[in-house]
């Protein structure tokens, strides 16, 4: 080992610090755009230090890449709506999972005929993982990000046979691997194996539902630290391994999250395309109770405590500032303001807390199901904003229902409910909800943002 | 032998990052995703000796494609990351 060798894993050693570091100060609000900041500077010494590297001998191309990726990937961060979180985080998703799909392209491109009869098969086994990750990571992200995007239809696609051609799609995986890794300076298996995971993440991801998304985008991410993880295996590179396991890890552990606060298994959600659709269970009885603006006034002017219930709804009407100023009137006129936001709330991990953040909202009063649900009684008002499953009775009562079992923010057990929503329609999963027939619940039908300004126009008149 | 190392490495980051991820609070779960995203841009890294070592034409095709993706990653990740963060206030007393 020569000294620039050693200069440049010890800088690496430095930069796993400092990755380490800042995904820890991420624990915290307060601390986390500190850890942000460190995890970026870990970065720049690991990109630094790697161009001291004595193999690599012209920039050009490496200035080239980097001026076109940092450039679009600057304006993407500068431009784009919180809203519209989901789609960006899928698409980064899916370049990172190219990238790694590129980088073992190329790397066995670059190997030369001796190398290729010389290499161990722990190295061709490693780059056709890579290869196969990434490439899954990548056509499921543009999948998922056509969805979210609403560039293609967000309804889950299913069609008789698609079990059938996935077990075929994974039998070509371990047929060409095999092909591969005892014949690796043959093209032809490379090219078969990124056509076939690119056709795999596409049939996997174009079968699960738009409600499933947050789970999809989750295991995505992983996906994408995973990759790059095989593709540090493969070209030995230490910083890469570390690296993309803790991105990995965080993926994988919030897809757990995702599920847990579905109810379901990750195989249930994968494998949803393939079941049959839920009977219908049992009729619900009773009314529906429309309630107008001005008389949701006359409500809030008397509460003394309120809960506001997110859903993916609030993000599609853009209602978050609204929210954020009728909560202001509110506290004005004495009454405390909460926030209740499940896990699965919106169509990613923690869309609706940043949303919120972005109109101003204090993270303080955010909370999760589990500290609002024990007293719900206290509440004299909840306020349902584009949120439909998340609140849904049927998830303790219906045991027909396919959300059954289902943890839920129980808005039922407040003395009043406000439901905003466009129409007395489903929800996204078509699944029908008892709590608008509740005896204590209210409809306010219409476009939430304008409901909310309604609102807020009579606190201005009084 | 080394083949073993780097397993040890895989095994220990593996349990680090469940350790450290369980740690990050729902609220935020968003900026921990575009975090992870441009972390998952370290691929940036292997990507370089890709594109500028003296290869054939394909490589450094290839790995030039790579770096343009993985850079997208790393700078839109951390800026976007930044701008998020940015937004996360406490209470006023």
């Amino acid at each position: 080992m020569n000294d620039i060798v050693t200069v440049i894993n010890l800088a690496y050693v430095v930069a796993a610090a400092l990755f380490i570091l800042g995904l820890k100060l991420l624990s915290h609000p307060d601390t986390a755009k500190k850890g942000n900041f460190i995890s970026a500077i870990g970065m720049l010494v690991a990109v630094v230090v790697t161009l001291l590297d004595q193999q690599i001998i012209s920039y050009h191309f490496i200035l080239l890449g980097f001026v076109i990726g940092g450039a679009f990937g600057a304006w993407k961060a500068k431009t784009v709506e919180m809203t519209a979180m989901p789609e960006m985080v899928s698409l980064f998703n899916g370049f990172g999972g190219a990238a790694s799909l590129l980088l073992g392209w190329a790397t066995l491109a670059g190997m030369s005929l001796i190398t290729l009869k010389t290499e161990s098969a722990f190295t061709f086994i490693t780059l056709f993982f890579t290869i196969l990750v990434g490439g899954v990571t990548f056509s499921g992200s543009v999948v998922a990000w056509g969805k979210l995007s609403g560039k293609m239809s967000s309804k889950a696609v299913i069609f008789t046979g698609l079990r059938e051609l996935s077990v075929l799609h994974l039998i070509g995986m371990v047929v060409i691997g095999y092909f591969f890794t005892t014949d690796p300076s043959n093209p032809v298996w490379i090219y078969c194996a990124i056509a076939l995971s690119l056709s795999f993440g596409l049939w996997a991801t174009i079968s699960i539902g738009g409600a499933d998304m947050p789970v999809v985008i989750a295991l995505l991410n992983s996906y994408s630290g995973v990759a790059a993880c095989a593709a540090g295996l493969a070209t030995g590179n230490t910083i890469l391994i570390v690296t993309g396991l803790l991105v990995g890890a965080s993926g994988l552990i919030l897809t757990n999250i995702m599920c847990k606060a579905m109810n379901r298994s990750l195989m249930n959600v994968l494998l949803s395309g393939f079941a049959k659709p839920v009977e219908a269970g049992e009729k619900i009885e009773g009314e529906i109770k429309v309630l107008s603006a001005q008389d949701a006034f006359y409500v809030l002017e008397a509460a003394q405590a309120v809960l506001v219930v997110p859903g993916y709804g609030m993000a599609v009407a853009q209602a978050q500032h609204a929210v954020r100023e009728l909560q202001s009137l509110l506290e004005e006129n004495g009454c405390t303001v909460d926030y209740a936001i499940h896990a699965v709330a919106g169509r990613m991990p923690g869309h609706m807390n940043v949303l919120l953040a972005e109109a101003d909202v204090p993270y303080d009063q955010l909370y999760e199901m589990d500290d609002v649900n024990p007293r719900m009684e206290n509440y004299d008002v909840v306020i349902v904003i584009g949120a439909n499953d998340v609140v849904n009775p049927a998830a303790k009562e219906m045991k027909g229902s396919p959300i059954y079992g289902m943890p839920v923010i129980e808005a039922y057990r407040a003395k009043t409910v406000f439901v905003l929503k466009r129409s007395a329609n489903a929800g996204f999963a078509g699944v029908d909800n008892p709590l608008f027939f509740k005896d204590n619940t209210r409809m306010v039908l219409g476009d939430a943002k304008d409901t909310i300004n309604s609102i807020i126009r009579e606190f201005g008149d009084d | 032998m080394e083949i073993i190392y780097l397993l040890f490495i895989v095994l220990l980051a593996a349990f680090l990052g469940f350790e450290l991820i369980r740690k990050v609070p729902a609220t935020l779960h968003t900026p921990l995703m575009s975090g992870s995203n441009a972390i998952s841009g370290i691929t940036l890294v292997g990507a370089l000796a890709a594109s500028g070592s003296d290869n054939n034409l394909l490589t450094t095709i290839l790995g030039t494609a790579a770096v343009a993706l993985a850079s997208i990653n790393v700078v839109g990740g951390y800026l976007v990351t930044d701008r998020m963060l940015g937004m996360f206030k406490k209470k006023q007393k």
